[in-house]
């Protein structure tokens, strides 16, 4: 198993806030992918022909391939095209993108000015979350930098190439991270998911074809440019190429972002983050809190990447891996989760306006004492009505939590129903949920 | 075309139809509420979910495409139980008051929840309650009915052209509202109380009256603009209760504008006259009909021997029926006298005896949203014509260059391509200079008068779009009608047409416009028109459905030429304070729902309809008391027995058009270009709810912002001239008349222009609504 990092490679959370400029991304051998494609003339065809051959799938949460994505950008559109980066990560579990972009805009940038490209753009936009308001202001430096230095704006490094870029800021709604809401979001509308077909490809920004990755995708093609698409799948597993952020929360010991090859078996991330910080594994949601839950048996044994884990009954979603030991309670974790997105639906259909309150409530009656013997057929049948009827995926992403945790941990449903009480006695929750500071690091903001 | 099975029946259907379009093609009903047909896709209801052959989920037969041979089922087990979920969910938050919901009975929640709601609801915990908003005084809100199917904010973006309603915050807690501190102000606005499926938004004049159920439906035709939309009449115990449209994608597709939806208001008006009344030694005594037309006949056959027949004229409102109109006219003519007519507010007559025939549209009404380009010209766009703006605004969506030439600058919500503003005494010259540059690009030749005119880039750039297009227009509006050289205005446009290859016609200003024209109630040959009838005062006049005093070009002179008259009769469903002093009968005659009768309407469709109701109190159809009237003066041709047979004679037969009639083309009109206002310029607008004798009347439509009292609106330079602040009193002079206002400030206005608006008791004693005014500080 290699080690090779490509995102983070060379990065320290200990001084990465000195060394994500301009000079030190060129250090390390940054723009040599977007210098490489404008001196020697490269097709474009060939571009997005080498970032299918690496088999690169979305790093927000789909796993959809990039390289078709780009592909399916019409050739023969007269006018605008756009190119959008989502670095809109909402999702609790969920920080990769913000060391990224912390540590290394630039190469986000040197990513999003190849797809430029390589599907004939010559407008960009960042949109980036509201809530981390640094990574903005970093981003915008970066930008400034890049422009300084003739690598954006007109006839790119002496080229004929020309790409502007822009960073975007969001105000906190998670459903603005739904690729399309993210669109309508950038026009200045209210952010809510669009109905697809037509996808962005077609009809996308201002309604113009457009390009939408997440912000670790884009990361990943200057190297993929560099090394060629077949090193880059090398890294990984067959389909599942290249190396994947994780960004580790929970009860592990050092909880953060870290970069390996898809195809990691879990119990090596597990051991990256130095074990479990006291007590047993008891479940993980292994992409983010909307991906289903799996208990630690099944866990244990998957690799971390996107066919093993959807074996398992669950999504590799965007790497975010929350790690719960025995001191958590499933009835009230689930209440947590199902609270977050009853509060960020967006309420534009029906199932998922309407059904997300109703399966917060169940829970929350449940895990408060109230609930009945049938609110998990309840709960079931609800989530079943959601899922798969809804504008875009919040709605599955509502269901999915709710059906994987009285599935695995039905027990304990059951348990809270009938003794009206939680099984993991008080203290051993109060315990768990300590705040605990690693030594000799950062806390991530 | 596209293969299609839906449930097992196989069809054809266009590229680009969704599985809404095909279903509805086969006959089949998809359950929906998002879904409009005149909306675009939205897609959020999910009620529309089927089950598409291969699809791994229900997919919305709203917004997903036909492919070639996609087979549906709609009545699936997947469909049906995908159905029934979105149904669980939109009903777990409504509330169960059916019974106190206006909108029960006629209710798409209502009704569908028969079919896939459940018997008991699952859902134990507390209902969502949402506070209600002031949406103005037609539209009432019940927000805890709502299901966020954004149908009436789609309305208000889509059509009616800006966005009034959004859906604000999220998830269960979205609410749909207007901005801030604001409320509803379209003149459409009455269009959503129809697009809710709920009882959110419901009828505030109509509001706990009556269960739809109750209520009788009868067809109708509105009688307010050119447009005749056409009406359901809802009547209880021969009383109007409320109106909606009755749909007819030729004339107003399936919306009403809200004069055509709430003036129905007027009908129960205190203001209504009930029985006949006569005023003796300046009093109004109640009199039976017997006393009142043999008071009439007599009155007429004195004037006529006396004076001459010529001493007597009628003046019609152009709202009354062609029934009424042809009678009137019959009447006068049988007299021995021409001097009838239905254009109150026309002030140039000059195309009198040169035109070809009733001016109209130039075109179908439905061939608007075909044109490529248009020009408009004199006309306060919105708030005149609110439905065929409607149809313009959605021409210009489809890339229609709409421009506009106009005296003030009020927002038509139409993309403008190009416009100019102008006083109102240099819209001719602009529009010559428009006529130039057309013949200068099209090689077209001019007469010497258009040769000496110096063309703006703003009117070259309105020529060269009219040139460049394959299907344009040129639509000559109410205030271009009014206009002082409305018929200059006329001969430039029809030149323009010609020179362009534009249709040309009149956006026709009110319900009979052209029927006045069909029915001969304009003056023929010999004949006095309007102006001339009020300028040289008669012994006698027949006022028909008109309250002259607002109804005219010019009160002032009006009112002097009726104070003046020995006899005034006034045929009139309501009794106006002034009309009180100058006349001397009162004849309670029907409104448009209390009498059958005939309007044709600006494209030169006629629409007859039946009285909806008996008639008010005493209160008679205008064509009968006309026909005894008839009778009473021993006229011959007054033996019609119903208001068919006075139509079939009008009209000379029963036609659904008036083709053969209606001609814009107009020869030998001098053309008036040298024009010079010195001083302040009137412009002057009919508001939209002082318009006719219905409206004014119509208490919920006076509460909304339209129906605010004139104003002098002036620009900024104007009103620093005169040392004027806005907000400020100002006492506004024309002729003998002084109007006190409150000054406002209109950028939109040319310089030395002052707005007053006309038809209001407020500005009823100033002169011409076209003129010179001073405007002094108080």
């Amino acid at each position: 198993m290699s080690t090779q990092q490509i995102l983070l490679a060379g990065l320290d959370p200990n001084t990465g806030d000195q060394t994500w400029h301009l000079a030190d991304y060129v250090k390390r051998g940054g723009y040599a992918a977007l210098k490489k494609i404008l001196s020697e003339n490269i097709p474009p065809e060939n571009v997005i022909n080498e970032v299918k051959k690496s088999a690169l799938r979305g790093r927000g949460g789909a796993g959809f391939p990039a390289g078709l994505k780009w592909g399916f950008i019409p050739k023969a559109y007269q006018g605008p095209r756009y190119i959008c980066c989502n670095t809109d990560e909402g999702e609790p579990g969920t920080f990769k993108d913000r060391d990224l972009m912390r540590f290394n805009p630039h190469q986000v940038i040197e990513g999003m000015i190849i797809a430029g490209y390589a599907v004939g753009s010559e407008r960009g936009y960042n949109y980036i979350h509201g809530e981390v308001w640094s990574l903005y202001k970093r981003f915008e430096e970066a930008l400034d930098e890049a422009r300084a230095a003739g690598l954006l704006g007109q006839k790119i490094l002496g080229s004929n190439f020309n790409f502007e870029l822009f960073a975007h800021h969001g105000y906190g709604a998670y459903v603005c991270g739904e690729e399309t809401g993210l669109l309508e979001s950038i026009e200045g509308k209210k952010g809510q998911p669009r109905y697809k077909p037509p996808f962005p490809a077609n009809y996308g920004l201002y309604g113009r074809p457009t390009v939408i990755n997440n912000t670790e995708t884009f990361a990943a093609v200057p190297w993929i440019i560099i090394n060629g698409g077949e090193k880059y799948l090398e890294l990984g597993k067959p389909n599942n190429g290249g190396t994947k952020l994780f960004s580790v929360s929970g009860h592990v010991v050092k909880p953060g972002v870290y970069e390996v090859p898809m195809g990691t078996p879990f119990p090596v991330l597990l051991e990256m983050c130095g074990g479990m910080r006291n007590g047993k594994l008891k479940a993980v949601i292994p992409g983010g809190s909307s991906a289903p839950v799996l208990p630690a048996d099944i866990m244990m044994d998957c690799t971390l990447d996107y066919d093993s884990i959807a074996k398992a009954g669950s999504m590799l979603g965007s790497g975010a891996v929350i790690v719960m030991d025995e001191s958590v309670c499933m009835v009230k974790a689930l209440e947590r989760l199902s609270y977050f997105y009853f509060e960020e639906s967006c309420g534009q259909c029906t199932p998922c306006r309407e059904g997300t309150g109703w399966l917060y409530r169940v829970v929350h009656r449940i895990e408060h004492g109230l609930g009945k013997p049938e609110d998990l057929d309840l709960l079931n049948s609800v989530t079943d009505n959601i899922m798969g009827r809804t504008i875009c995926a919040l709605g599955d992403a509502a269901a999915l939590p709710v059906r994987s945790f009285t599935k695995h941990f039905k027990s304990e449903f059951e348990y809270h129903i009938e003794n009206k009480k939680c099984l993991v006695p008080p203290e051993v929750q109060r315990e768990g949920s300590r705040i605990y500071v690693t030594p000799n690091r950062v806390p991530s903001c | 075309m596209l293969d299609i099975e839906i449930d097992g029946k196989t069809l054809q259907v266009p590229e680009g139809s969704t599985v809404m379009d095909a279903a509805h093609q086969a006959g089949t009903y998809i359950p929906h509420f998002c879904y409009h047909k005149k909306l675009s896709i939205a897609a959020n209801c999910r009620m529309c979910l089927v089950q598409v052959e291969k699809a791994p989920k229900p997919m919305p037969a709203c917004a997903t495409p036909v492919t070639n041979g996609m087979k549906v089922f709609t009545h699936s087990e997947l469909a049906i139980n995908a159905q029934k979920g979105v149904m669980e969910f939109l009903l777990i938050n409504h509330p169960l008051d059916c019974p106190i919901c206006d909108q029960g009975g006629e209710c798409q929640l209502q009704d569908l929840s028969a079919g896939y709601g459940g018997g008991a609801s699952r859902y134990q915990e507390e209902k969502r309650v949402v506070v209600n908003k002031n949406l103005g005084p037609l539209v009432s809100t019940d927000m805890t009915r709502c299901i966020h199917c954004t149908r009436c904010v789609r309305f208000t973006q889509e059509i009616a052209g800006l966005m009034e309603l959004g859906q604000a915050y999220r998830g269960e807690h979205a609410e749909i509202m207007p901005f801030v501190e604001q409320t509803v102000a379209s003149e459409l606005s009455g269009n959503i109380i129809d697009l809710c499926p709920v009882g959110a938004l419901t009828s505030k004049p109509f509001r706990f009256s009556a269960r739809s159920w109750e209520m009788a439906r009868r067809k109708s035709v509105s009688p307010h603009d050119g447009l005749g939309s056409n009406l359901i009449v809802q009547t209880k115990h021969d009383r109007v209760l409320r109106v909606l449209p009755l749909e007819n994608e030729a004339v107003n597709e399936c919306w009403l504008s809200d004069k055509d939806r709430f003036s129905y208001e007027a009908l129960n008006s205190a203001e209504r006259l009930t029985q006949p009344m006569l005023k003796q030694d300046g009093k109004w005594i109640n009199a039976s009909w017997q006393q009142a037309l043999d008071y009439v006949a007599h009155a007429f056959k004195d004037i006529a021997k006396d004076h001459g027949a010529a001493a007597l004229g009628a003046l019609t409102a152009p709202q009354a029926t062609l029934e009424e109109l042809f009678l009137t006219q019959k009447l006068l003519r049988g007299l021995g006298s021409g001097n009838v007519d239905s254009r109150l507010r026309q002030s140039d007559f000059a195309l009198d005896g040169k035109l070809g025939g009733a001016p109209w549209l130039g075109m179908k009404i439905a061939e608007i949203n075909a044109l490529d380009r248009a020009l408009v010209v004199g006309s306060f766009l919105r708030k005149d014509q609110p439905l065929l703006a409607q149809r313009l605004r959605q021409a210009a969506k489809r890339g229609c260059q709409v421009s506009l030439i106009h005296s003030a600058d009020d927002d038509t919500l139409v993309k403008i391509f190009a416009k100019s503003i102008v006083a109102p005494s240099q819209l001719p010259g602009l529009l010559a200079q428009v006529v130039k540059s057309a013949a200068e690009q099209k090689g077209a030749t001019v007469d010497a008068e258009l040769a000496k005119v110096s063309v703006t880039p703003e009117a070259q750039k309105i020529a060269a779009s009219l040139v460049s297009g394959t299907n344009a227009a040129i639509l000559l509006g109410n205030f271009a009608q009014q206009h002082a050289q409305a018929a200059t205005l006329h001969a430039l446009a029809q030149q323009l047409a010609k020179i362009t290859g534009a249709k040309f016609g009149y956006l026709g200003e009110a319900a009979n416009s052209v029927g006045a024209y069909v029915a001969k109630a304009v003056p023929q040959a010999g004949g006095l028109n309007a102006a001339q009838i009020l300028a040289s005062p008669l012994k006698g006049y027949l006022l028909l459905q008109a309250e002259p005093e607002l109804d005219c070009a010019n009160p002032q002179q009006t009112l002097a030429a009726l104070q003046k008259a020995a006899t005034v009769v006034v045929m009139s469903p309501f009794k106006l304070a002034s009309t009180l002093e100058y006349a001397d009968v009162l004849l309670p005659v029907a409104p448009f729902t209390e009498t059958s009768g005939t309007f044709i309407n600006t494209e030169g469709r006629v629409q007859s309809f039946n009285a909806v109701v008996k008639p008010l109190g005493d209160t008679r159809p205008g064509w009968k008391v006309l026909r005894v009237l008839g009778n009473l003066l021993g006229l011959p041709g007054f033996e019609q027995n119903s208001s068919e047979e006075v139509r079939a004679e009008a009209l000379a037969g029963q036609p659904e058009f008036v083709a053969d009639r209606l001609n814009n083309q107009a020869n030998g009109v001098v053309l008036n270009l040298s024009l010079s206002a010195a001083g302040l310029e009137r412009v002057s607008d009919v508001p939209i709810y002082f318009a006719d004798a219905l409206v004014r009347r119509a208490p919920s439509l006076q509460k909304s912002l339209d129906a605010k009292q004139p104003r002098a609106r002036m620009n900024a330079a104007t009103l620093a001239k005169l040392g004027v602040a806005a907000g400020k009193q100002v006492k506004v002079k024309q002729g003998s008349g002084v109007a006190q206002m409150t000054a406002e400030l209109d950028a939109g206005l040319p310089d030395n222009c002052v707005r007053v608006a006309a038809g209001h008791v407020l500005t009823a004693g100033l002169g011409a609504m076209q003129g010179t005014l001073t405007v002094e500080p108080m």
